[in-house]
């Protein structure tokens, strides 16, 4: 019976070993690889019936080379998560996803090779596809050279209203997150730049500015609408527009349709000065499959897998073959290509005048503080600390009647 | 001599692994918060502390987690006394039943409690159909510390029922034979006994609680920092700052050992050290 | 009254721990895009989840990730509780204790920065392209998990009759035969429910992965977390249905084994008493009862 249970024991220690072989064997091996680093829900995979980008390359690559390529998919939050990983030296990343700003710091800091789309393409023999960038989008300040990166989406960010809770004349701009009448219903940003820059759009002054007295002046102002704010949001915002919890929030354009899906009451629309972002496909320095990445990169710009991947997360994007395409205007609708892809509208002069820059370590390290101050200001409601205070009083209280009674103890033995 | 030499030998693989994994990376979250970027010695990151508004955060999260922690044991000791008085076979079921949220990703749960406790969310909705005033429980303390019950609640439940599973019936006839009453019984027998347990579930409970950062973002509403964002914002926030990060880590990480060393010396040390299983 | 008093507080608990669960089951059935507002009753999330590809792996690693972390925790563990119990020297004993502990005590986001520092430490020393993989993951698991293993385990040894292994040993006996077959199935059952508690913290932890994870190996918590900018969609919450019935089903199912075994333990001890009365009787003594 016990020798039974102990051979229970050895079987199971066995399959352990064999799993870590296992594990091993699929980490090494000969197959080509490719490490991609993406945004969470950031491409075409095959779910919610999607056409299925990643399959679609190993077969693309297959076509090409006649061998097989093993791809490792990872997501993350942020840009800043992404840039801790890549930065602290840890991980190799083949193919990643970041925006403008950090296309911008991680080139300076050499954290960026170069992608050599063309001179890749020829030597595989596949056509280039990066002549269907739009020439707004070549050249940008981040990377004036086109050499670093590709973009893959844009987009602008807007504020999105109840239609039922919010009249049509409150309407005006950054403002509206200010009005006193929609106290307890507003969302502000949980991310010290994006919150920020809705007040220094308000104020008028730069984003990107380094004088410590403008954004001490925006903090004041943050600090004035705290008591509006019903709470400060990232992801939470769809759920909390969606379900009509709060009125009024700042979000990306995309996204609001997302959110419209669910409650047709919603509305957006852009103010005179908002932030845009571009979202690019780059290869780190030291990755170790720089061909196979720029292949890849190359393959996310052919019609199927750019124009699923726009309409899986309903961003713009700047890849004319995708927003010519007949199929996906109709998908998307003439009210969602109006607000997408506005006419009129220079992009690259606008992200020249309102996008984030990257900014020097002690601004970053200010805002970081000031918005610290910002989220620890007001505080916590006085009976929290109350109710604390007295249950540490009651806790030594009840060491304290422990200690007594061994130290009496103690000398009743004795 | 044979014996005490297979013992060592026994227990050799967890002391290196400890001495690598353990001790090792700790050393380097010293090192960490005694340099500068440029690698030379500062004291900067610890005096740095003491500026701003980092005591106000060390403060709210413990606040938070202190009052958390005390909830979940006064829900929690009954609840393991009740548990322990049960059939054997239904004692271990009904464990399983408390562990089973556990397996939820925490995540998704913490998610479905801001629909639960959401003005326009299932509880809300559930009040005002049975007639009754709407209560304002979302991005309050109050939703912070319920989350917290909620992820923390089985480490209270399971050390204390196991600790109570395991006194002896007969200790309990004994106080009744010489005259004790239940309260009585409760106080002078079960209550001492159970300590240890109580230790180790308030140790399973109060230290996730004070570094915990996701649940004060999502039921908080955002607006009051905890020191579990702030450490966090320091590895993979706008400001990246291992140095500084390292020095708050390591502040935690001391007063929670600390606090823990205090709280051992209260009670019996064999036990409080080496405690009964959690199971 | 007590016993009233007893069942309300029990419901009480249940609904305070189940009332997340019961919505999240509610909005893996919706048929609606959102995880709030639900439209109506489908199954679409449930066929969606299986065509996610990217979840399904990260649900798959997962379960590799834990219940390797869970298996290696415990051996480690468990053979370091024999070694400990049978350190004679209390200041060695005392100060493995200590350092066994400072996991547990230690905050997950602590555990999880330490760690990570030390793997970047060891990528700029040895100069590797990647640190952060598989292995480094399963490492944290596997650190943090140990000392509730040992503290599983160690009680469950000091229960134990010294004099058994001994006995074993005069009778012939290797240390290693005897700790086979004396003192492994002694403590078997305090090595299960370690093992499962591993398994369970491994399952549930996010911090610690976090930090620790690289370019090739993702769990269902970073994978979550990650959507942050995107909104989770219910189809997350119609696999953490499938997994939420599916340990309730086995569940029922270790109750039901359990119970087999409990039968026979008490047909054996049934057995051992009539065994005894009859030689009581056969002794001419005197039978109570």
């Amino acid at each position: 019976m016990s020798w039974l249970k102990s051979k229970k024991f050895l079987a199971f220690l066995g399959v352990t070993l064999l799993c870590l072989l296992l594990a091993a064997c699929a980490a090494g091996g000969d197959r080509d690889e490719l490490y991609i680093y993406n945004w969470g829900e950031y491409l075409a995979d095959g779910t919610r019936g999607t056409f299925d980008s990643l399959e679609g390359f190993q077969e693309y690559y297959k076509d090409l080379t006649g061998r097989d390529v093993k791809i490792y998919y990872t997501t993350y939050p942020s840009n800043e998560d992404m840039y801790a990983k890549i930065s602290s030296g840890t991980s190799a990343y083949d193919v990643i996803f970041p925006s403008d700003y950090m296309v911008e710091r991680m080139i300076r800091e050499g954290l960026l090779g170069k992608i050599r789309l063309e001179e890749v393409c020829e030597e595989y023999g596949t056509e280039c596809y990066y002549d269907y960038i739009e020439d707004e989008f070549r050249g940008l300040y981040y990377d004036p050279t086109d050499e670093y990166s590709v973009p893959y989406t844009y987009g602008r960010v807007g504020i999105i209203t109840n239609a039922n809770k919010v009249d049509e004349e409150d309407k005006t701009g950054w403002d509206m997150l200010w009005n006193e009448k929609y106290a307890g219903q507003i969302l502000q940003f949980n991310n010290s730049r994006d919150g920020f820059a809705t007040a220094q759009y308000l104020l008028g002054y730069n984003v990107n500015s380094t004088d410590p007295a403008e954004w001490e002046a925006c903090l004041e102002k943050l600090l004035e609408q705290k008591p509006l704010v019903q709470s400060y949001v990232m992801d939470e915002i769809y759920n909390k527009m969606e379900s009509g919890e709060a009125a009024i929030g700042a979000y990306y354009a995309g996204d609001y349709f997302t959110m419209l899906e669910v409650n047709e009451d919603l509305e957006f629309f852009y103010p005179e000065k908002t932030n845009l972002f571009v979202d690019c496909m780059c290869v780190p320095a030291d990755s170790e499959n720089p061909e196979i990445a720029a292949l890849f990169i190359n393959y996310m710009l052919t019609r199927d897998p750019a124009v699923a991947s726009a309409e899986f997360i309903y961003y713009a994007s700047p890849n004319s073959i995708v927003y010519t395409d007949e199929e996906y205007i109709e998908e998307m609708g003439e009210d969602v290509m109006e607000v997408l892809y506005p006419e009129d509208f220079n992009f690259k002069e606008e992200l020249d005048e309102n996008g984030f820059r990257d900014l020097d370590p002690e601004t970053l390290q200010m805002i970081a503080d000031l918005w610290e101050e910002l989220k620890i200001s007001g505080g916590m409601p006085t009976h929290i600390y109350v109710e604390a205070a007295a249950l540490a009083v009651l806790i030594a209280a009840v060491c304290l009647y422990f200690l007594i009674r061994r130290l009496r103890r103690s000398r009743y033995w004795e | 001599m044979k014996n005490r030499r297979t013992g060592n030998l026994a227990a050799a693989p967890h002391v290196v692994w400890s001495i690598l994994f353990i001790i090792a990376p700790l050393l380097f979250v010293l090192y960490y918060t005694l340099t500068d970027p440029e690698g030379g010695f500062t004291l900067e990151n610890i005096s740095r502390l003491f500026t701003g508004n980092y005591v106000l955060i060390f403060l709210n999260s413990l606040c938070l987690a202190l009052i958390a922690t005390v909830i979940c044991l006064a829900l929690a000791y009954p609840l393991a006394y009740l548990i322990a008085s049960m059939k054997q076979r239904r004692q271990k079921i009904v464990i399983l039943l408390i562990m089973l949220p556990l397996w939820m990703n925490f995540l998704i749960t913490t998610y479905s409690w801001m629909t639960l406790l959401e003005d326009t969310g299932v509880i809300n909705t559930l009040l005002a159909k049975i007639g009754l005033d709407p209560v304002h429980m979302i991005n309050t303390p109050g939703a912070v510390i319920c989350g917290m019950v909620f992820c923390f609640f089985p480490y209270m439940v399971l050390p204390i029922y196991s600790v109570m599973a395991g006194i002896d019936p007969k200790l309990v006839e004994a106080a009744k034979d010489l005259g004790c009453s239940d309260a009585q019984v409760m106080t002078r027998v079960i209550m001492p006994l159970s300590l240890s347990g109580v230790i180790s579930g308030i140790t399973m409970v109060f230290v996730p609680s004070v570094s915990t950062f996701y649940i004060s973002q999502k039921l908080g509403g955002g607006s009051f920092q905890l020191i579990g964002d702030t450490i966090e914002s320091y590895f993979t926030g706008t400001a990246i700052n291992f140095h500084f990060g390292a020095a708050l880590s390591l502040v935690l990480m001391v007063l929670i050992l600390l606090s823990m060393a205090v709280m051992n010396r209260f009670t019996d040390e064999e036990t409080a050290m080496e405690r009964r299983p959690m199971l | 009254m007590k016993k009233v008093f007893s069942k309300v507080y029990l419901g009480l608990i249940f609904l305070f721990l189940y009332a997340p669960l019961i919505v999240m089951v509610l909005i893996s059935f919706n048929s609606g895009d959102s995880t709030t507002q639900i439209e109506g009753f489908s199954l679409k999330w449930y066929r969606e989840i299986f065509r996610d590809h990217g979840t399904l792996q990260a649900f798959r690693n997962t379960l590799v990730l834990s219940v390797l972390a869970a298996v290696l925790a415990t051996v480690i563990g468990t053979l370091a509780a024999v070694g400990i119990h049978k350190m004679r020297s209390k200041r060695l004993r005392s100060a493995v204790m200590t350092v066994t502990n400072i996991p547990m005590m230690n905050p997950d986001i602590v555990t999880g920065i330490s760690l990570m520092l030390l793997f970047v430490f060891a990528a700029r020393m040895l100069n590797l392209e990647t640190t952060l993989s598989f292995y480094t993951l399963l490492i944290a698991h596997i650190t943090f998990c140990l000392p509730y293993v040992i503290l599983n385990v160690l009680p469950k040894l000091r229960q134990m009759d010294k004099n058994l292994p001994e006995a074993a040993q005069d009778l012939g006996c290797t240390p290693l035969q005897s700790f086979f077959k004396v003192e492994l199935p002694f403590i078997m059952p305090s090595v299960w429910t370690a093992m499962i508690m591993a398994f369970t913290l491994s399952f549930d932890d996010f911090v610690i992965s976090n930090f620790t994870s690289g370019s090739s190996y993702e769990t269902l918590t970073i994978h979550i977390y990650s959507m942050i900018k995107k909104s989770v969609k219910p189809n997350i919450y119609s696999l953490s249905t499938i997994v939420f019935f599916a340990v309730l089903v086995l569940l029922i199912v270790y109750n039901f084994t359990d119970s087999a075994d409990d039968r026979r333990e008490r047909a054996i001890e049934r057995a051992n008493l009539r065994r005894e009365r009859r030689l009581r009787k056969e002794r001419g003594e005197l039978v109570e009862e």
